[in-house]
């Protein structure tokens, strides 16, 4: 019984757990969990994590949540080259800088544009203009504080190398990138960091991971996106609700 | 150089800093950073971090801020006992996914509730609206659910049989609410059943209540 990795491309941390496993060749199968179509709140769902939420990795009997524990177990398990999660003391220590900086000044506020621009209207809510705006002012208010504070030694967030936190740092901001904020214009740091990361990603994983984000305001334009039953719905009010 | 920390004890990361370099007997230099004169806002501070915030640490030239980070950078330098963060690949990953989980949840409805409950209403003498600290309170009641049913479940600590991490930083953000001045012990209206109390109590006993 392998490796599987239960995600939704739509999501952010999926797209993190997804990369790192392709681009260090780890064998998984990939159970898509489409959040769209509720089945993350299916009973199935339920029994492997009660949060109902994506992304979870099963290895063998083994299940884990939360994106960053994922990709820490991978790196380990896997003995992905070092500089994802370097063994150094010092430079371990800033790639959890990092993470621990990136949950409150990035995660919750770039995810924010889906919700806006496409969730709330897919379910017939629209969010106020006073939010929209706020939040608008709150991703570049970060993207200031991430380029005064990781963009300084270095040519990634944490040093000269790429590590887990370039990839969940580029996958959060891909996200309001795909709805069409130019979150990198006037940014020519940030532009050239987003540059080396997807070199060294490769242009076909980035295709493939960001396939299903980037082509998700084109389908909610044309109504082919299924729409979420009430179930669903109303947790997705609640998320909503949380929308400063 | 001794190693230098830059805490305030009122905030609950830095409480989980100071107790697990005291319990391990990590000599360090505590840098009191009064949050309620401001002082972490002044120009000396910024220079240790720029963000403003503690924790803070500083190891000769090299500083880091985030309580995660801090905490695991003293695991790694001090070599203190295994069950703090198993080197055990899936016991380690629980801590993970538990110190990961609380940072956005538990952490900020125990901080919600302090505010809601008692800093607004006896400190700055506002009145908080009913509806408001409801909502507050059922909050922290999920995230108290789950740290009993998806974390600690039937084990004695939340990631199994020992104290880890993950204790640490749950019972600081718990205790939050728990010890605020004017309540005595385990307030009633702080949501949680035996199984959680039991926790508590098992925890506390493990490490010190007061600096030593």
């Amino acid at each position: 019984m392998g490796l599987k990795l239960y995600l939704d491309l739509l999501s952010q941390p999926c797209r993190a757990v997804y990369i790192f496993a392709k681009k260090n060749g780890i064998p998984f199968q990939l159970h898509t969990v489409d959040l769209l179509k509720g089945q993350h709140v299916s009973e199935q769902f339920l029994q492997l994590n009660c949060q109902r939420k994506v992304p979870v990795l099963k290895d063998g009997n083994f299940v884990l949540t939360e994106s960053s524990a994922i990709l820490i177990y991978l790196s380990s398990k896997y003995q992905v080259a070092d500089h994802w999660y370097p063994a150094d003391l010092q430079a371990r220590a800033r790639v959890h800088e990092y993470l621990g900086w990136h949950t409150d000044n990035i995660r919750g506020i770039f995810g924010v544009p889906l919700w806006t621009k496409v969730l709330g209207p897919l379910i017939g809510t629209q969010i106020p203009e006073e939010k929209v705006e706020r939040n608008r002012k709150n991703m570049f208010e970060s993207l200031q504080r991430l380029e005064e504070k990781f963009f300084g030694d270095g040519t990634f967030l944490t040093g000269y190398q790429v590590t887990v936190a370039d990839l969940m740092c580029l996958e959060e901001l891909m996200q309001p990138v795909a709805l069409g904020y130019n979150l990198f214009e006037g940014r020519p740091q940030l532009t050239a960091w987003r540059a080396r990361v997807e070199e060294f990603l490769g242009a076909n994983l980035c295709q493939q991971a960001h396939g299903r984000i980037l082509s998700i305001q084109e389908q909610a334009a044309k109504n082919t996106l299924p729409v979420p039953y009430p179930e669903v719905q109303s947790r997705m009010m609640l998320r909503i609700a949380r929308i400063p | 150089m001794v190693l230098e920390l830059y805490l305030d004890l009122l905030s609950q990361p830095c409480r989980a800093i100071y107790i697990f370099a005291k319990k391990n007997g990590i000599p360090f230099q505590m840098h009191t950073v009064d949050l309620r004169k401001g002082e972490h806002l002044s120009d000396a501070f910024a220079q240790v971090n720029p963000v403003k915030k503690v924790p803070a640490m500083k190891d000769n030239d090299f500083t880091l801020s985030e309580s995660v980070a801090i905490l695991l950078y003293l695991t790694h330098k001090y070599k203190v006992p295994d069950h703090w963060y198993p080197q055990d690949l899936q016991a380690r990953a629980r801590v993970d996914e538990y110190l990961a989980w609380q940072h956005t949840t538990l952490r900020r409805s125990c901080l919600r509730a302090l505010w809601h409950k008692v800093m607004f209403p006896v400190f700055l003498g506002e009145q908080v609206p009913s509806e408001t600290l409801a909502a507050t309170l059922a909050e922290l009641d999920v995230n108290l659910r789950v740290l009993e049913d998806k974390f600690l479940q039937d084990k004695a600590f939340l990631v199994g049989p020992h104290i880890s991490l993950a204790d640490l930083v749950a019972i600081t953000e718990v205790m939050h609410v728990v010890a605020a001045p004017s309540l005595k012990g385990i307030p009633s209206w702080l949501p949680g059943t035996i199984e959680l109390r039991q926790w508590w109590e098992r925890s506390s006993s493990v490490r010190p209540m007061r600096s030593s």
